[in-house]
């Protein structure tokens, strides 16, 4: 059945404009119309999914993109019926129709323990979750798994289902599939148990398969590869794709058609070109703007254009159009009044805004169109930056020298040593007053542990850290200081947490958190400049630094559980500034954040270090936010800085082989970009940090690593400066490589 | 400041600015408050258990008569209804009574058998002059709260035991000792268990080692013979102040090991905790991180472990008792008053003397419930 036999069900038709498609005619596997799944709690019903309407077609990819708690995951859980306990699927429609020469089932009418929807589950629709090594039994082998499910949807004898497994467990690219077989999930890193997760979902030759977020808790390289897999897979079995994402990059990697959500609803629909090219929604629009995206004119100091506010609590939906709080576009007595109707912009098109409706908008507002990114040109070289980061007289506010960290491996009733991970070995580091340094890398690469170091909530195992305070000649070494010693620097030099919600203790008021250090004697308190030393009470300079961060001063007395991540994160970022410190190492200080609020927290943090003269410390898994804060970068592998140099020169003209696999590896905003044959891929996962492989590390995973001098151990590569870049590549003159453009 | 940094605001769909606040500036004991008040069993227990230690502690005005209070006229007088209505007359006379016995011996069993004797009623009152006691041990005080209003006469709600005591003014003499021995019992193993749980787990390492496999010894001990053994040694000569401190002590050595390992997985998950960590980097000196920050995290997960611990105490006290190596008379707790229902034969003639029993399955359920609740409410920032 094609859509248009669809089309003269009333009920269906006007979503399911799919006739005369630029593209010829597309067949949909999967039609969701008007769903609403709620989830009803003491508080009040939750309307998690408000009527979406979304349709995979078949051998394509449809993303599902939003921000937390828009209801992507819930939508995708609903087509299974795999909704958690107070939660139900309260109306709409979920047709299945995985051959077109059978008749379309109604998911949601089927017996949740029915034989037709254990059917689905598993066979028909195979699923991917976002943490695999959750999402795998760690009592099961890889091959148990996969053998449990190819017998439960087939009926093959043991040897055969074995043999389909190791069969399945190649095609994913698993090396050695028939070793893999007899393993535990623990026993693999996390982008190979991605790998399980993806054959066990596609052993039994399912029609769709709905990937939610599957590469989200996955390193960078890791997720390049993995979504090269599925596009490979989906290329060789023809099956259908759902792909639920809040990484527009990875949207415009894999995606043929795209709906976006916003707290429940589908606020836009289009194919991927016209969604980055031409997007219609104010939503979509913001989105795409808050991202930071080198194809702005490439200057550094551009604000981010963030979206304010936050995404509210579903149980707390704004009235009309649920965007209009944050829209900037919001008509009053209209977009709080009444809900935006679905019109039809052709192309499949649809984007629900009173903008786009004649009646509402006079026809004499036209949404703002966001201008086509231009087309790259050459960067500026980077003397023509206005700030020149490094000027040479300038001395270095921290120099951190053969700095090694490592932790001791304990076996035994007595806890004896057998052994060190060595996280962080000989890592030489300057950092210049006023600068940002960016500090990148995979997980396990020894970044948060370096910035740890310095900010010496560890202690280094070796090496110096040579710390000298503004306008002040002499040099502390913080790496020999401890305990009471430290307590000075400890105002100087400050640290922002990931993670908002672990690293603000639940039970003090925001006054006792950014207060706390304030309250020990002897700290060292420099009054702002221009301000009565007199009336600097805590309380006072407390509610100073909230308004600093852009949160209300009348918060103080409040708990940390009534504030959002942002605004979290905005405390945490108060707390770290209100000892004037000079230095503040941001670790991953945006990654748990949304793409909306991490504009915020950018602008926030840009604003700040102007105003107090700070100098970051950046450390970021995410070369796009790098790209966009940082002067100059350094990139960290297995514990070593193996690349330090300017952003602009890094990013154009990466010297080591490392670097350039990472930023060939970060999914670009834009679908013109995709492959390109630009892909350079790192094969195996990171080696064992407790056992480095010798001479320069990387080695193991380079392309031009040469046998008899990358691997010797008694040459290892050491850091190189040339002209303010520095590498460690022992064949760093030889080999030509690609950077961003 | 730039225009977008201030622009937190107030969501428009957040309800009025008052409500919002009273939950944001929620502390945490509020917010476990609200949460526990949705727990209907849980209210339950905490009434009761607020009602049994009132009981506890104000036990001389409730009760009718006093601990020593005997008449032997009366030895295993069967219980006796509470009347309002004296229908016996021609008219309908309101007043709290109870029927008196007559007495009876049974000429071959030689048995003293009692008849309540709708005639012979005896006023009962409220507030009534009795004994004289000292309230809280303070103030000399003579009225009880219900009670027969002449003082001869003989009222036995709960019947009497062997010596013609009232059992109900025994119970409720008995709440004090035995709900106190809980409370007491775990107040030592707290101490024990979060001093030791505390250093094991923040100091970790070698110091660790030892007092895990202490704990691992003790934990391994079989419980009864060791109370049995140290129960015993209690000299006999001990008066029952002492013994009653002694038996405390000895419950309390068994029951800081659970404790104290609570503590220690506890100190050593959040010793990593990202907020642990910031505020060592702000300085803060090491005791104000153990009790500032690490203590109180789980300060309310103790409570409930706490609450879950006493009943434990208690049902050790009672069986310590009842096995008469425990409390000795004349004081009086609820395992010792189960010591006189040991006999089957007892039984079969006075079965009230096993209510004691039932005091204890009340007061034991009543804080487990107390407890749970607790426990489901302790934290209120994991949803």
């Amino acid at each position: 059945m094609t859509s248009t036999t669809r089309a003269d069900q009333p009920a269906v038709s006007e979503g399911a404009r799919v006739a005369g498609e630029p593209g010829g005619e597309r067949q949909a596997v999967l039609t969701i119309r008007d769903l609403k799944t709620q989830y009803r709690t003491d508080e009040g019903t939750v309307k998690a999914v408000d009527g979406v309407d979304l349709t995979a077609y078949r051998g394509q990819t449809t993303c599902v993109v939003g921000e937390s708690g828009c209801g992507k995951s819930v939508t995708a859980r609903s087509i299974l019926q795999l909704i958690d306990h107070p939660g139900k699927i309260t109306g709409g429609r979920i047709m299945w129709q995985p051959d077109p020469a059978t008749e379309a089932v109604d998911l949601t009418q089927l017996d949740e323990d029915g034989e037709r929807l254990r059917r689905v589950r598993g066979g028909e629709i195979g699923m991917v979750f976002q943490e695999p090594m959750a999402s795998l039994s760690p009592m099961y082998t890889v091959g148990s798994h996969l053998m449990e499910t190819i017998q439960l949807h087939s009926d093959l004898n043991e040897a055969d289902a074995k043999d389909r497994a190791i069969y399945e467990l190649k095609r994913v690219g698993i090396p050695q599939p028939e070793r893999r077989f007899d393993n535990y999930p623990f026993q693999l890193s996390g982008g190979m148990c991605q790998r399980v997760m993806i054959a066990l979902a596609l052993s039994c030759d399912p029609s769709l398969l709905i990937a939610d977020e599957p590469t989200t808790a996955l390193d960078v390289t890791t997720q390049a590869r993995i979504l090269d897999l599925l596009h490979e897979l989906q290329a060789e079995t023809g099956m259908s794709m759902l792909f639920i994402t809040h990484d527009l990059g990875v949207v415009a990697e894999i995606a043929d058609d795209v709906s976006v959500m916003y707290l429940g609803k589908v606020v836009e629909r289009a194919g991927v070109v016209d969604l980055f090219e031409n997007p219609q929604h104010p939503y979509t629009q913001a989105l795409l703007e808050s991202i930071p995206s080198r194809d702005h004119d490439g200057h550094r100091l551009d604000r981010l254009r963030a979206i304010s506010g936050t995404v509210p609590h579903p149980a707390q939906r704004p009235p009309g159009c649920s965007f209009h709080p944050r829209c900037p576009h919001a008509m009053a007595g209209t977009c709080d009044v009444d809900e935006p109707p679905v019109l039809d912009l052709g192309d499949d098109r649809i984007a629900p805004c009173h903008l786009h409706n004649p009646e509402t908008s006079g026809g004499g507002r036209p949404l703002p169109m966001l201008p086509v990114p231009p087309v790259p040109e050459a960067r500026e070289t980077p003397e023509v930056r206005e700030q020149t980061p490094m000027p040479a007289s300038k001395q270095p506010m921290l120099s951190v020298r053969d700095l090694t960290v490592e932790f001791p491996i304990r076996k035994g009733f007595w806890k004896r040593t057998v052994g060190h991970v060595g996280a962080v070995s000989s890592v030489d580091l300057d950092i210049y007053p006023g600068e940002t340094l960016g500090l990148v890398g995979e997980s396990g690469c020894g970044k948060t542990t370096l910035g740890r170091s310095i900010v010496r909530a560890l202690a280094p195992t070796r090496g110096s850290i040579a710390y000298r305070a503004p306008g002040s000649d002499s040099e502390v070494d913080l790496a020999d200081l401890s305990g009471r010693e430290l307590r000075p620097y400890r105002s100087d030099v400050r640290m922002i947490f990931q993670d908002p919600f672990t690293s603000l203790n639940p039970r003090k008021t925001l006054l006792q958190l950014i207060g706390e250090p304030l309250q020990r004697a002897g700290s060292r308190n420099r009054p702002p400049a221009g301000k009565d030393v007199a009336d600097s009470t805590i309380q006072d300079q407390v509610a100073d630094m909230l308004a600093k961060v852009g949160l209300r001063p009348e918060y103080m007395r409040r708990y940390p559980h009534a504030f959002s991540g942002g605004q979290r994160q905005r405390v945490n970022i108060a707390r770290a500034l209100i000892t004037r410190p000079s230095l503040v190492v941001a670790d991953e200080a945006v990654s748990a954040l949304d793409v909306s609020v991490r504009a915020q927290i950018l602008n926030l943090l840009k604003d700040l270090q102007e105003e107090f003269q700070l100098t970051y410390l950046f450390i970021s898994h995410d070369l796009s936010v790098v790209e966009h804060v940082c002067d100059r970068v350094a990139v960290m592998y297995l514990g070593q800085v193996v690349e330090q140099a300017d952003t602009g020169s890094l990013f154009d003209q990466p010297q080591h082989p490392y670097t350039e696999a990472l930023l060939s590896a970060v999914p670009q905003p834009d679908p013109h970009q995709r492959g390109g044959g630009r892909r350079i891929r790192l094969p195996d996962d990171l080696p064992d940090p407790t056992n480095p492989p010798p001479g320069c590390r990387f080695h193991t995973r380079c392309r031009f690593a040469v046998e008899g001098l990358c691997d010797r151990g008694d040459a290892p590569p050491v850091l190189q400066e040339e002209t303010g870049h520095a590498v460690a590549c022992l064949r760093a003159e030889e080999i030509e490589l690609q950077g961003r453009h | 400041m730039s225009s977008q940094s201030t622009s937190i605001k107030p969501l428009p769909s957040e309800p009025d600015d008052q409500s919002a606040d009273s939950y944001a500036a929620a502390s945490r004991w509020r917010l476990v408050w609200r949460r526990f008040r949705r727990h209907k069993l849980a209210m339950v227990g905490l009434v009761v258990t607020i009602l049994v230690y009132v009981i506890a502690v104000f036990g001389e005005v409730i009760a009718p008569y006093s601990n020593s209070h005997l008449n032997a006229d009366y030895a295993y007088a069967p219980p006796q209804q509470l009347q309002i209505v004296d229908t016996s007359g021609d008219s309908w006379d309101w007043g709290l009574h109870v029927h008196g016995y007559t007495m009876e011996r049974d000429p071959e069993t030689l048995e003293q058998e009692f008849t309540t004797d709708p005639d012979n009623q005896v006023p009962v009152g409220f507030f009534v002059q009795g004994e004289q006691y000292e309230l809280l041990g303070l103030i000399p005080w003579d009225r009880h709260l219900i009670g027969p209003v002449a003082s001869d006469t003989p009222m036995y709600l709960l019947g009497a035991d062997q010596l013609g005591r009232d059992q109900l003014s025994r119970i409720i003499h008995g709440t004090r000792i035995s709900m106190s021995v809980g409370l007491v019992g775990v107040g030592m193993g707290f101490v024990l268990g979060i001093l030791l749980g505390g250093i094991s787990g923040y100091f970790g390492g070698r110091v660790d080692t030892i007092i895990q496999r202490a704990v691992e010894l003790f934990m391994s001990l079989p419980t009864l013979p060791l109370w049995l053994g140290l129960a015993a040694a209690v000299p006999r000569e001990w008066g029952s102040v002492e013994r009653y401190f002694a038996i405390t002590l000895v419950l309390s050595l068994v029951a800081w090991t659970g404790l104290a390992r609570d503590v220690r997985g506890r100190f050593l998950a959040l010793r990593e905790e990202d907020f642990v960590t910031s505020a060592r980097l702000d300085g803060t000196g090491e005791p104000r991180i153990i009790f500032g920050h690490i203590l109180p995290s789980f300060t309310s997960h103790l409570i409930a472990t706490l609450t879950l611990a006493i009943p434990s105490m208690i049902l050790a006290e009672t069986a310590l008792s009842f096995l008469g190596l425990g409390l000795q008379p004349p004081t009086v707790s609820w395992g010792v008053l189960l010591q006189e229902a040991q006999n089957i034969r007892v039984i079969s003639t006075a079965p009230w003397l096993l209510l004691p029993g039932a005091a204890v399955v009340i007061a034991v359920l009543a804080m487990n419930f107390l407890g749970d609740g607790l426990r489901d409410a302790a934290d209120p920032y994991k949803h």
